[in-house]
C-alpha cells in the first residue's frame, strides 16, 4: 500500500495510510500513516459498531491536516483487548503433527488462480452482469 | 485499562521470514523504501474536500468477478452510494470473519455516507477503488496498479485519498 501512497502523493493528491501492520508500513515509509493496534481484518475498527468506526476514521481524516512532516505516523489508542495475547497466535508456525522435524504445518490459504467468491450467488450475478458487454467496473478483467 | 501484558505491535515481517523458513521457502522480499515519501500540500478543509478512497481487503461488489488469489492486480471501482449489504470480500491473507458480518471493519462505507452527511467531509468521489492486499510482485504494484488508481484518482478529481490496506 505504501507503493501506492507514495505514487498517488507524487500526482499532488495527498494522501493518509490506515495502518494495522506497524512495521510494514514503517518499512515502506508512505508520506502520512495513522497506525491501529488491532489484528488484520479490522484496519478502521470492529464489526457493527459504527461509533468505533467513525472515532477511527475521523482521526485518519484529521491527519491530513496534523501531520505536517512527510513520513510521520499517528498512533491511535485503542487495544483490540484486556491484554495482547492474540499477538502470541498470529502467523506462528506449528510443528507437524507427524512430528517430521524441522517441518511446518503451511497453514496458509492456497493461492488459487481462480475468483474466489464469497458467495455462490455472486458468481451468478457477476455472469449476468457481464453477459455480452464489456466490463465497466471490474478494471483489468478480461471477460 | 491496565498496561500489563502488552506487547509491541506484531512484528510481521519477521512472523512472514520465519513462517517462509519453517515450510522450506525463500524469505519474501518486503518493500523498504528508504527514500524519504513525496508530500503534497493539504489546502482546504475536510468540510470542503471530495474524499477518495483506495482499499486492499479484496472487497467486490455483487455484480463483479470476485479477485482471484493468485497474484491478482486488478481492481474493482465501487460506487460510492453502494449499499454495505452488497458488498463482499475475499483474501487469502487475513480472517474474513468480521469483515463478511461488517464491511466497515475494512471498507468504511457507511462511516464515509454519515461523515459526508453530518458535514464532515465535503463530499464521497463517486467511485472507491479497491484490489488485494498481499500481491506478491511489487514490479506489478508498481507499474501496472498503482498507475492506475492515479489516473482514477486524477480524473476523479477528489481532493485527499484515504487509503485503507488489510
Amino acid at each position: 500500500m505504501g507503493l501506492i501512497a507514495r505514487q498517488i502523493e507524487a500526482a499532488g493528491i495527498p494522501t493518509v495510510s490506515m495502518s494495522s501492520a506497524h512495521d510494514i508500513t514503517r518499512a515502506v515509509n508512505p508520506p502520512r500513516s495513522v497506525y491501529l493496534d488491532y489484528p488484520h481484518g479490522h484496519t478502521v475498527g470492529r464489526p457493527h459498531d459504527p461509533e468505533l468506526n467513525r472515532e477511527i476514521v475521523l482521526q485518519g481524516l484529521r491527519a491530513f491536516h496534523q501531520l505536517t512532516e512527510p513520513g510521520s505516523m499517528i498512533h491511535l489508542p485503542y487495544n483490540w483487548a484486556d491484554t495482547d495475547d492474540w499477538k502470541d497466535r498470529v502467523m506462528r508456525p506449528t510443528p507437524r503433527e507427524d512430528g517430521v522435524s524441522g517441518e511446518m504445518e503451511d497453514d496458509r490459504v492456497e493461492r488459487h488462480p481462480d475468483p474466489q467468491y464469497q458467495l455462490p450467488s455472486d458468481a451468478d450475478a457477476a455472469a449476468a452482469a457481464h453477459a455480452g458487454r464489456d466490463c465497466v467496473v471490474c478494471a483489468g478483467v478480461d471477460f | 485499562m491496565t498496561t500489563a501484558n502488552r506487547q509491541g505491535p506484531v512484528r510481521y515481517i519477521d512472523r512472514t521470514r520465519d513462517q517462509y523458513a519453517g515450510l522450506g521457502y525463500e524469505p519474501y522480499g518486503w518493500a523498504h523504501i528508504e527514500e524519504a515519501p513525496p508530500f503534497a500540500p493539504v489546502t482546504k478543509p475536510l468540510s470542503e474536500s471530495k474524499i477518495g478512497v483506495v482499499a486492499t481487503g479484496g472487497i467486490y461488489a455483487e455484480g463483479h468477478t470476485a479477485f482471484n488469489y493468485r497474484d491478482d492486480v486488478t481492481y474493482r471501482a465501487i460506487p460510492s452510494d453502494v449499499e454495505a449489504a452488497d458488498l463482499r470480500a475475499t483474501h487469502f491473507a487475513y480472517d474474513l470473519t468480521d469483515a463478511r458480518k461488517d464491511i466497515n471493519c475494512v471498507f468504511p462505507i457507511d462511516t464515509l455516507k454519515q461523515l459526508e452527511a453530518d458535514g464532515v467531509i465535503g463530499s464521497r468521489a463517486d467511485n472507491f477503488y479497491t484490489c488485494m492486499g498481499g500481491i506478491y510482485s511489487q514490479r506489478r504494484v508498481r507499474e501496472t496498479l498503482a498507475p492506475e488508481f492515479v489516473q482514477r484518482c486524477i480524473a476523479d478529481e477528489v481532493d485527499l485519498v484515504l487509503l485503507v490496506p488489510v
